[in-house]
C-alpha cells in the first residue's frame, strides 16, 4: 500500500524548500522529491538572495548560511563597444546585519537550506524524478516517480518543478511556453583570488558588488549581463529572451564569449580560472505568463508559476514567498479538511494580494514593450554613450554649444517626435 | 540469514584535486559518497536475501557524517544500519580499522548471529583491500575475494558456492558458512532503488556506537595508536614526457608515422626476431 502524506512537495529549490519548510514547521507530514543528487545540484541562478523573505523563514539566516557576499554596491552599467556610461549605489549600511541581499552559490546554499526542511521534519528524497500526477476524479492525489512501485499520494501536491513545469502543463494549467517568454541564461563560475576580488571592485573581505550590464552585453538584444562577486570566484552571465536569440541568430556560449572579452569587462576577470559553466531557462513572461496557480489539490509555486520579476533581478525571493503563502494555505486547508480548489484559492487571493503580483503587474508590459522596439537597447545605449564622451571631452567648446549638439544629434538621428514617443513608451511600460 | 555489509564514505576520486604543494587530497574538492565497490556489495546481500530471506545490516566507521552513506544503503535495501563513531578511531591504518569493525561485528552477532560479511574489493581512496581479510582473520572465517558471483546459497548445509575472479580465468570455490567475501563490480548492477525503500531511507536513523558501546576493546589498536602503517612520502606521478604527435589530414599523417617508423626500423626487427 503505497504511503500518504498530507503535503508531497515536487523540487526542492527555494520555492520548494520554503514550502516544505513551512509545512513542516506547522507539523505536517511532507515528502520533498528532488530530481537532483542533492538540492542545488541543477539549480541556477545569477547569485543575488534578497534577505527579507529568506529572514522571514529562517532569522538570521545570515549567521549560519552558506553565502558568499554581502551586497554593498550595484552598479548599472550602459555598455557600447569600447565605452560604458555607469551610475549605481554603494552603502555601508549593507555592509551590516541586518543587510540587504548577498551574493550565494546555488549548489551549497540550496543544500543547506533544504536541511532546515529536513531538521523540521520534512523528508527529503533526491535523484527521483516526478513524472506525472495521479489525478482521480478530477483532482490531484498523488505523484509517480520514475521509480519502481513510485506511487506516492497526498492531500496536496505542491508543484515547484522550475521553469518547465511539466507537471502543471500535464495538468493543463499552460502550454509551452514560446520563446518570448522566457530568457535563455548561461554563465559562468570564475575562481579569482579574494584579494584581486578585493582591489579590483573597491571592497572588502564581507563586502560584495554586483553589475547589471545592458546595451553592447547582448550586442543590442533583449536581456542583461551580469557580473557578481563571491568570496573567491566570480559568477558572470548573460540572458537574453529565447526570442531575440532565435531572431538575431546568436548561441548563447558566444555571447558569453563575447561578453568576457569585452574590454570594459575583461580586465575585471583577467587570470581567473573558470570552475563552473552554466545555463538555465529563466521565466520573464511576467505578469501575463502566470498559470492558473492552484485546482483541486494542487498549488503552483517559484519559477514553475512563472513568478520572476526579470526586470529587478528578483525570482528566488519570490520563489520563497510564494511557497510560504502556498504553505500557510495548506495548513488552512488541513484545518477544515478541504483541498478543493475553491479551499486552496485562498493561495491564488495571497499571491495576487502579495508584492510578487503587484510587482509583475506594474512590469506587465516592460518586456513586451522592450522586445518590441529594440531601439532601446540598440540605438540609445550607445546613443548616451556618445553623448557623454562629447560632454566630458575637453575641446575648448562651451558647455551649452554641446549641450545643443548634443541634443540636436539625438533627435536628428530618430526626429524629435520619434525621440518622444519612445521616452512615452518606455515610462508607460514601467510606471 | 543475517548478512553484514561493510561499507566506507569515500571522497569521490572521479573529481578529486590533488594540492600540488603538499601532495594530500583536497578533499573539500569532492563529494563524500558510498564507496561504489560497497554499493555493489550491498546489491549483492539485496539479491542473496530475495532468495533466502533474513535481515541485512550495514556497518560502517568513520565520522557522523558518514550516516549519509548507511542512508544510502538503506535505499538499496538493507533493514539496519550501525556506524561506530568515537575521536578514539580517528586516524585508523588498515589493521586498526578491521579491529574496530570485527568489535562491532561481534556486538551485532550477540544480537542476531551473522552468516555472511560482505565487503567492498577495495575502497577507491586507499586501494588497499586490506579491511576486508582482516575482518575474516579476526572473526576466524575464510575470506573469499574478488567474487564476481554468490552462485548457490544453502541454508540448510550452511554452505556457499562462490565464484571468483583470477588473473586468467576464474576459480569456482565451495565455502562454509559464516564467511567474508568481497566483491567487484561486475557482480551485478546497482538496481534503481523502489520508491518505499527511498521513504525508509529518508526516515532511517543509523545506529551510533561509541568505543564504549562496544565490549572487550583493547584501545591502544584503535586509531592512530593501532596503526603501524607510516606514510613516507605522496605524490603526483608526472605526466609521460616526449612523443610525437601527429597532426594535418588523415593522408598526411599516415605518411608522418610511416617516416617515423621507417626511421625506427631498427628497433622493430629487434623486436620481431624475439
Amino acid at each position: 500500500m503505497p504511503e500518504k502524506f498530507d503535503v508531497i512537495v515536487v523540487g526542492a529549490g527555494p520555492a520548494g524548500t520554503a514550502c516544505a519548510l513551512t509545512c513542516a514547521k506547522s507539523d505536517l507530514n511532507v515528502l520533498l522529491i528532488e530530481r537532483g543528487e542533492y538540492p542545488g545540484a541543477k539549480n541556477v541562478m545569477g547569485g543575488v538572495l534578497y534577505r527579507k523573505q529568506m529572514e522571514e523563514l529562517v532569522p538570521e539566516f545570515w549567521k549560519e548560511a552558506p553565502l558568499e557576499r554581502p551586497v554593498i554596491e550595484q552598479r548599472f552599467w550602459m555598455m557600447d563597444k569600447e565605452s560604458v556610461v555607469q551610475f549605481g549605489y554603494k552603502g555601508l549600511e549593507w555592509a551590516t546585519e541586518p543587510y540587504n541581499n548577498f551574493t550565494v552559490l546555488r549548489a551549497q546554499f540550496d543544500q543547506w537550506f533544504a536541511k532546515k526542511a529536513v531538521d523540521a521534519g520534512a523528508l527529503l528524497i533526491n535523484e527521483t524524478v516526478v513524472t506525472e500526477c495521479i489525478v482521480e476524479n478530477g483532482k490531484v492525489v498523488g505523484v509517480r516517480t520514475d521509480r519502481p512501485d513510485g506511487e506516492v499520494y497526498a492531500d496536496v501536491v505542491v508543484l515547484a518543478d522550475g521553469v518547465n513545469s511539466l507537471l502543471s502543463k500535464q495538468l493543463g494549467f499552460h502550454k509551452e511556453f514560446r520563446p518570448d517568454e522566457v530568457a535563455l541564461t548561461v554563465m559562468e563560475v570564475i575562481n579569482l583570488p579574494k584579494e584581486k576580488i578585493n582591489d579590483r571592485f573597491n571592497v572588502e573581505d564581507n563586502q560584495g558588488c554586483t553589475i547589471e550590464i545592458f546595451g553592447d552585453s547582448t550586442k543590442g538584444n533583449l536581456g542583461t549581463a551580469f557580473l557578481y562577486t563571491n568570496k573567491e570566484s566570480l559568477n558572470i552571465g548573460v540572458g537574453t529572451t529565447l526570442s531575440s536569440m532565435i531572431k538575431a541568430k546568436i548561441k548563447p556560449y558566444e555571447l558569453l564569449d563575447y561578453l568576457k572579452n569585452h574590454p570594459m569587462v575583461k580586465p575585471l576577470i583577467a587570470g581567473g580560472e573558470s570552475a563552473e559553466y552554466l545555463a538555465h531557462l529563466i521565466p520573464e513572461g511576467g505578469y501575463r505568463s502566470v498559470p492558473k496557480v492552484a485546482g483541486n489539490g494542487v498549488i503552483i509555486i517559484g519559477d514553475a508559476a512563472q513568478l520572476v520579476n526579470a526586470i529587478h533581478r528578483e525570482g528566488s525571493n519570490m520563489a520563497m514567498y510564494s511557497g510560504k503563502l502556498a504553505a500557510e494555505t495548506i495548513v488552512q486547508a488541513k484545518s477544515r479538511e478541504d483541498y478543493s480548489e475553491s479551499s486552496l484559492n485562498s493561495y491564488r487571493e495571497a499571491l495576487y494580494g502579495s508584492f510578487i503580483m503587484k510587482d509583475l503587474e506594474k512590469y506587465k508590459d516592460a518586456a513586451h514593450t522592450f522586445e518590441k522596439y529594440p531601439q532601446y537597447f540598440n540605438d540609445y545605449v550607445p546613443m548616451m554613450n556618445k553623448a557623454m564622451s562629447k560632454f566630458f571631452t575637453v575641446d575648448g567648446t562651451p558647455k551649452r554649444e554641446k549641450q545643443k549638439q548634443i541634443m540636436k544629434s539625438v533627435t536628428a538621428e530618430k526626429g524629435t517626435l520619434r525621440v518622444l514617443q519612445d521616452l512615452y513608451r518606455a515610462w508607460k511600460a514601467v510606471k | 540469514m543475517h548478512i553484514v555489509v561493510c561499507v566506507k564514505q569515500v571522497p569521490d576520486t572521479k573529481i578529486i584535486k590533488i594540492n600540488p604543494k603538499t601532495n594530500t587530497l583536497d578533499r573539500r574538492s569532492a563529494p563524500a559518497i558510498l564507496n561504489p565497490y560497497d554499493a555493489h556489495a550491498v546489491q549483492e546481500a539485496v539479491k542473496i536475501k530475495e532468495k533466502t530471506g533474513g535481515t541485512i545490516s550495514v556497518l560502517s566507521m568513520g565520522p557522523p557524517q558518514a550516516t549519509a552513506v548507511i542512508k544510502k544503503s538503506i535505499e538499496i535495501g538493507a533493514d539496519l544500519g550501525y556506524l561506530i563513531s568515537d575521536r578514539a578511531f580517528a586516524g585508523a591504518d588498515t589493521l586498526a580499522t578491521s579491529y574496530a569493525l570485527s568489535k562491532a561485528l561481534e556486538r551485532i552477532s550477540k544480537d542476531l548471529p551473522v552468516d555472511m560479511v560482505i565487503c567492498g574489493k577495495h575502497a577507491i581512496d586507499g586501494d588497499t583491500g586490506q579491511v576486508g581479510p582482516g575482518i575474516a582473520r579476526r572473526m576466524d572465517i575464510p575470506p573469499i575475494t574478488n567474487v564476481i558471483e554468490v552462485s548457490e546459497v544453502n541454508q540448510q548445509e550452511k554452505t556457499v558456492l562462490i565464484k571468483r575472479k583470477l588473473t586468467s580465468g576464474y576459480e569456482l570455490i565451495q565455502s562454509e558458512l559464516p564467511c567474508l567475501l568481497t566483491v567487484e563490480k561486475e557482480i551485478n548492477d546497482i538496481e534503481y532503488s523502489p520508491m518505499p525503500n527511498m521513504i525508509k531511507a529518508a526516515r532511517y536513523e543509523p545506529i551510533i556506537w561509541a568505543v564504549s558501546d562496544l565490549e572487550n576493546v583493547e584501545r591502544t589498536q584503535l586509531g592512530l595508536k593501532g596503526s603501524p602503517t607510516i606514510v613516507g612520502k605522496m605524490f603526483t606521478p608526472p605526466r609521460p614526457e616526449g612523443g610525437i604527435r601527429l597532426e594535418g589530414s588523415a593522408d598526411e599523417q599516415v605518411s608522418k608515422l610511416m617516416e617515423v617508423l621507417m626511421e625506427k626500423k631498427d628497433l622493430l626487427t629487434i623486436q620481431s626476431s624475439k
